[in-house]
Formats: structure tokens, sequence, C-alpha cells
């Protein structure tokens, strides 16, 4: 009742929060407190009817959107939030350098989640009751969605998500969780498969973090693999926090073509080279997801033996000689040199391949807003089924990664992958998917699931 | 991968593992054999130490082995300073009171890590090792022609792994030399048996006390720095070192060198051979169901002596 009172009063500059301390001061008694109500309602209902209230309507929609700002600052993801902050700051300046959404600035409200899904849970939570946020947005970490998705049906917040998992497509969330801006890895796997079945052999070997993002990758690789006729004859499983490996690979059969590998966490890079110090000079051919080697600088010492590798990149981290300006564009908005590092430090090392994902998403919700003449947290659902409404997502400044197809289903985007080759110590483009390679049969309409 | 090169592989790393141990836990077990402080804080020495390694050695430059040597030799001193400093300021202050000292390393284990993150950052920094060969290990197999040798597929090490094991022998062996040959490591074991007494006879056991906690933490500090080459400077890079450590020194007994490097080596060795043939979780597991059952079956460790 109070806030509805404050809510509408004849001074919309004063918060609610001043408004209750004021009448905490005076202390009144029970009966004073009622009459300053009954005053203070009379005075709203009035100030509705008179023309200038248009006028505060006005304030009201020229305030900033406000986008809770899901981070991995601390934790085993953090090289990954530096970057997706960097790509974050720099997707909202060129935003409101163009006039932002509905003429609205947009605002973002950072919040870090220690890459920990329970704290994750507390961040999405805080943004929708306490920063009074419109979206939650970002995070990477598989496990920190799943933590935080729940939490964000329950209170009706749209929950955006850049992690590439598969556990928006497949179902396991809600109707409030989108991952509009960045392929999952059911799609990216399946893509990959024939190209490491017909150019590099057809026994595969796999080493994956133990945590759903690599169960996603041994299961869907697995099985489009087989369906290609190759087959998988090792699947090692590596804890996300361990540090020492080369105790894993002697689990590698000896009749291995190909090794797949794909690593998350600080120790990425003691993973690398302990590979390559455990094959020496007799390996196999080696097909890796870049989340190996993300932010870490491939001229690192012990990486040599990469030379002649293949990587999945979800976006290539070296300008290609087809660069577009596009990406020529994004590059220099975010702040990337052309070997994928900061601007300002050459050993700084992007995370290039995942955080286009951050600028892209942040795109789609000014789309979608716009479509939806979002004006506030009450057009919440409508905004969802405005951005459910996209599909095709041309390649352009806003999607500088390449053209997408959004399935409004799913809550998933689709889009091309790039396969590079490490080809003089630098990854150059080898393979470049159709968007139609990435698309498997649909596994849950959200549409269907009430607001 | 064939049973013997794999038995070997594992020995190889667990090897390289105890080492690193066996200085952690000597510093731990040290710590609370004379001062009867647990130092939770402990594990975060370690990092320190990789962390500086880190400083250092961007900071020399040039070829990496000069940026390794300034590391090992100024990373430890320093860390055991901090080490000094943290027990002037928290430790003496609450009388080495054996609850409030938990309390109060725990409070040292999280002002140390955030302080890193916030000079540091979160990031994994390596730091080149000195030297790095691959070394590829031969093994025998019957054959028609009986006994050949051959070189299987994977077998290999490093040479700054060897180095990382040789060097934990010497240090160990110089600890040792110290506690038992020097007049500082009869004050230390004067104050360990008794510390009033020790007093009594006009041994300063405050400044034995605060240089031996500076020791635990600079023998923290080497292990950080020799397995900062082969892994990487992170701020929470001390956790599970910190929990080996005291599975290892409780199965070894409080402050007994001998039982910490035997409890190092079964720990380190067992964890890299369960972790190969099974599963690393099931290695954590097994050592924690070793500590309980020493604890039920030997309370003071394996080479530990009965407290009066």
């Amino acid at each position: 009742m109070k806030k509805t009172v404050h809510d509408t009063s004849a001074d919309p500059a004063r918060n609610n929060k001043t408004g209750d301390s004021v009448i905490d001061a005076a202390k009144p008694s029970r009966r004073a407190a009622i009459k300053t109500l009954a005053a203070t309602t009379a005075l709203a209902a009035a100030a509705s009817t008179m023309p200038l209230f248009g006028r505060y309507g006005q304030v009201q929609s020229s305030e900033p959107i406000k986008i809770g700002f899901q981070v991995h600052r601390t934790g085993i993801g953090a090289a990954y939030g530096r970057w997706y902050d960097r790509t974050t700051k720099a997707a909202v300046k060129k935003i409101n350098d163009e006039g932002g959404i509905n003429g609205r600035p947009v605002e973002i409200v950072a919040e870090d989640d220690g890459t920990d899904p329970k704290r994750g849970a507390e961040v999405v939570e805080k943004m929708a009751t306490q920063h009074g946020c419109d979206i939650a947005f970002g995070t990477l970490f598989s496990h920190v969605v799943i933590g935080s998705a729940p939490r964000a049906g329950e209170l009706k917040i749209p929950y955006f998500v850049v992690s590439e998992g598969h556990h928006v497509a497949s179902g396991m969330l809600n109707r409030y969780t989108l991952q509009p801006g960045i392929t999952d890895v059911k799609s990216q796997v399946q893509a990959m498969a024939p190209f490491v079945n017909s150019t590099l052999g057809k026994k595969v070997t796999m080493i994956y973090p133990d945590f759903a993002f690599g169960h996603d990758h041994r299961d869907y690789f697995s099985a489009a693999v087989e369906a290609q006729g190759g087959e998988v004859v090792a699947k090692i499983a590596i804890p996300p926090t361990e540090s020492s490996f080369t105790k894993y690979f002697p689990k590698i059969p000896r009749n291995t073509d190909v090794i797949y590998h794909v690593m998350v966490g600080p120790a990425v890079l003691t993973f690398v080279k302990e590979m390559g110090e455990f094959f020496g000079n007799s390996r196999p051919e080696i097909f890796g997801f870049i989340d190996s080697l993300e932010a870490v600088d491939l001229a690192s010492p012990g990486l040599e033996f990469l030379e002649g590798t293949y990587f999945w990149e979800g976006n290539p981290r070296y300008a290609q000689a087809n660069q577009s300006d596009y990406d020529k564009a994004y590059r220099a908005a975010v702040g990337v040199d052309a070997n994928g590092a900061s601007l300002s430090d050459s050993k700084d090392v992007a995370t290039y391949a995942h955080m286009f994902g951050c600028w892209e998403t942040l795109h789609i919700v000014k789309a979608g807003m716009e479509a939806s003449g979002y004006a506030g947290a009450g057009d919440r659902a409508k905004l969802i089924e405005a951005v459910e409404s996209m599909t095709s997502m041309p390649h352009s400044f806003a999607h500088p990664q390449g053209a997408k197809e959004f399935n409004g289903k799913t809550h998933q985007t689709f889009g091309h992958q790039y396969i590079t080759k490490v080809t003089n110590g630098k990854l150059m483009l080898a393979h470049t998917t159709s968007i139609e390679d990435t698309y498997y049969p649909d596994e849950v309409d959200y549409t269907t699931q009430s607001f | 991968m064939e049973l013997g090169p794999y038995l070997i592989l594992g020995l190889l790393e667990g090897l390289v593992t105890a080492a690193v141990l066996s200085l952690m836990a000597l510093g731990l077990s040290l710590v609370f054999g004379v001062m009867r402080v647990v130092n939770v804080a402990h594990g975060e020495f370690f990092m320190v130490g990789a962390v500086l390694a880190w400083w250092i050695a961007s900071a020399v430059g040039g070829h990496p082995a000069l940026g390794f040597i300034a590391a090992l030799l100024l990373a430890p001193p320093l860390t055991a300073g901090l080490a000094m400093l943290a027990d002037q300021l928290v430790l003496k202050r609450i009388g080495y009171d054996p609850e409030r000292t938990i309390v109060a390393t725990i409070g040292l284990l999280y002002v140390i890590q955030q302080v890193t993150l916030m000079t540091y950052g979160p990031d994994a920094r390596p730091v080149e090792a000195p030297f790095n060969h691959r070394l590829s290990i031969p093994f025998v197999e019957w054959t028609e022609s009986g006994l050949a040798m051959y070189w299987p597929w994977g077998l290999g090490t490093t040479s700054y792994k060897l180095a990382v094991i040789a060097a934990a022998v010497i240090l160990l062996t110089a600890i040792w030399l110290l506690m038992t040959r020097t007049r500082y490591g009869l004050l230390m074991r004067a104050t360990q048996l008794d510390r009033e007494t020790a007093q009594a006879f006009a041994i300063p056991v405050g400044r034995v006390y605060a240089s031996v906690f500076g020791l635990g933490a600079g023998l923290a500090a080497l292990g950080g720095v020799l397995i900062v080459p082969i892994q990487q400077a992170h701020y929470l890079m001390g956790h599970d070192p910190l929990l080996l450590s005291f599975i290892v020194v409780i199965i070894g007994g409080l402050g007994s060198l001998p039982g910490t490097v035997v409890a190092a080596l079964l720990i380190g060795v067992s964890d890299g051979m369960i972790s190969v043939f099974f599963s690393p979780t099931l290695a954590k597991i097994i050592a924690t169901l070793a500590v309980a059952f020493v604890l039920i079956f030997r309370p003071q460790g394996l080479f530990g002596k009965r407290a009066l």
C-alpha cells in the first residue's frame, strides 16, 4: 500500500527509501500515519488526473535500463570474466553512443559470482530485488548458469546467458533463460565430428573436464562421431580444479588416431604443456577446443608441439585473411589487436572465441526491447516473447562473429563454427562450417511454458 | 599403455608431488612441533612463494634461469619475513593460545588470499623453467631373444621434474642437519621439548618462535617456487596442498622429520598411482580414510612419540 502511494506520489524524484525515512524520523502515532497515508493517496489520485502527470511518465522512461551483469571476476573463470567485462563495456558504449535502447541509456550493474553456482544464484537475486535490474545477463561456466537459472525463473527476471552449454536447449532450464548470442556445445561438437573423422582419423580419445560442460562434449561428440562411422576409444574425465595432468595421459590407448581435448580452469596451460611432454615427438593428430588455451598466449614455452594441430574456435582469435569489416570494427571497439591480445598489453590474450557472445547478446536485448516497446519490469514477458519471435540475424556489426539462426522454441541460437590450424604459431582458418551443420532436432518448446 | 611403464610414470609423477609436499608438510610440522600452532594459513605461504616467484622472474627478465634463480633465492626469505611479521603482530598478541591461533590463522589465510587477489589478480601465470627437456625412459620386455630394451610410447619425464625431486632431497637433508647439528637446531628442539624450562635456561623463546614460524613459511614458499614452472601461480593454489600437508603431518606424526618424509612419499606416490589407475577422487578418499585409521589406532602418527 505504502509503496504504491509513493510510486505515484506527486514527487517521483523522491524514492521510496527517502519517503519512508521521513515518516520514520517523525515517529508518528498510528493515527497520524493513517492520516498521512490517506492524504498522500488523495494527492496521488489528484495528481494522476492532472494534465502535468504525463511529464512524470517521461521522467520515468528516460531513466537508464539496468542490465545486471553476472561476471566471473574471481574463481576459476576469472580470465573469461575479465574479457566478458571488457566486451560488455564496449557493447554498452556502442549502444549508448547510438542512442541507447528506446531512447534510454543502458547501465551495467556488474556483480562478481566467484565462478560459484551458489553465489551465482545470490547475485541474480540481488540484481532482481536489490538493484532493480530489468534483466540479468552474462556468465559462462555452465554450473553457475545451471545454479542461477532456477532463481531467475522464480524471480521472473529474464536471464540472458553466454555460456555455450547445452542446458538451455536441452529443456533443463526455464522460459526466463535464453542463450541467443552464442551457440551451444551440442551444435558445436556435432559440426566438428565430420571434419575430425574425415581429416584427422577415426579412433578418437576424448579428454574433457568432469562437469556439465565437459559431459556435454563427451555425450554429443561421441554420438556424432559414431554417426560418422568413427569410434571414441577412450573418455578421460579430469576434475576442473586439477593442477597436474601427466597421470591421466597413460589412459590414452595406443591405437588412438586423434586426441580430442577440451579443458577449462586456471591450469589449462599446464594441461596442454604436459600433454606435449607426454607425447614427445610421436604425437597423434590433435584436435582441441580453444577453451584449452583461451586467454593463453600460443607462444608460451612448451606449446611448440601444437604446430600443425587443429582447434575449434567460436570466433578466430587471429585476424584472418578474409577478416570482415565487422570483425575489424568489433576488435577495435573491444580493444583487441590482430593477434587476439589486448591493445595495451600484448601478453593479455583475449577469450576471443567466446566473448563475442556478450556483444551479440546485448544487441539482441536491444532489438528485443525495441520490438516489444519495453518500458519497465512489467514488460519482461513481452521482451522474452519478442526475442522468441526472432529468427535470422544477419552478419553485421551487431553480429560480428557471423550470421545466426535463433530458435525461439529452444531459446538457443545456431551459427557458423570455425576450425583453425596452428601454422607458424598462429591459428589460421582451415574450415568454416555451415549453420545447417549445427542443427539438431528440438528437445524442448519453452514457448508452451507460462510466464 | 602397458602396466610396467604405466607404473613407472605414476611413480615419477607421485615423486614430484611427494617432493613438494614433504617440504611443505615439514614446515607445517615444525610450526606445530615447536609452537603448538596449527597453521591453517600454511597453504597461503606456498601460494605467496609461487606468486613472488612470478613477480621476481618477470622483473628480472633475460634468460629464464636468471629469473628462476633470483626467485629461488628471494621468494622464500621474503615469505619468511611476512610470516615473522604475522607472528609478531598476531600470534604473539594472543599468547599462542592453541584455539585462538587456529582462528587467527584462518583469518590470516583470507587476508593473504584476498590481498593477492587484489594485487596479483585472479589469473594463473606461468614462470618459465630454467631448463626443461623431455627425457624418454626405456623399459625392458621379454622377447624371443631374451630381455630387450625399448622406449614405450608416452613414458617420459622432464629434466626439470627430476631436478625438483633432487632439490627436495637436498633441502630435506639440509633441514635435518640444521635440526640435529647446529646450535639453532638445539634451541629449537629445547623449546619444543619444554618451553618454560628452555626459557629458564635463557633461550629466547620468543625469537625462536618467530624464526620457526618464518622457517615453516619459507619451506612452504620453497615448495611453491619449485612447483611454479610446472604448474602456474594462482591465488587459490594453496588449498589442496594445505589439505594434503595436514594429512601427511597427521599420518607421519607431528614434529617428526622422518615421519613427514615417509608420509609425504606414501601420500604423494599413492595419490599418483591411485589417480592413474582409478580416479583422483578415490585417491583423496583413501588418503582421508588413512588419516582416520591412524587417528584411531596410532594417534601419535607413524613416527610420532606418544605425548607425555
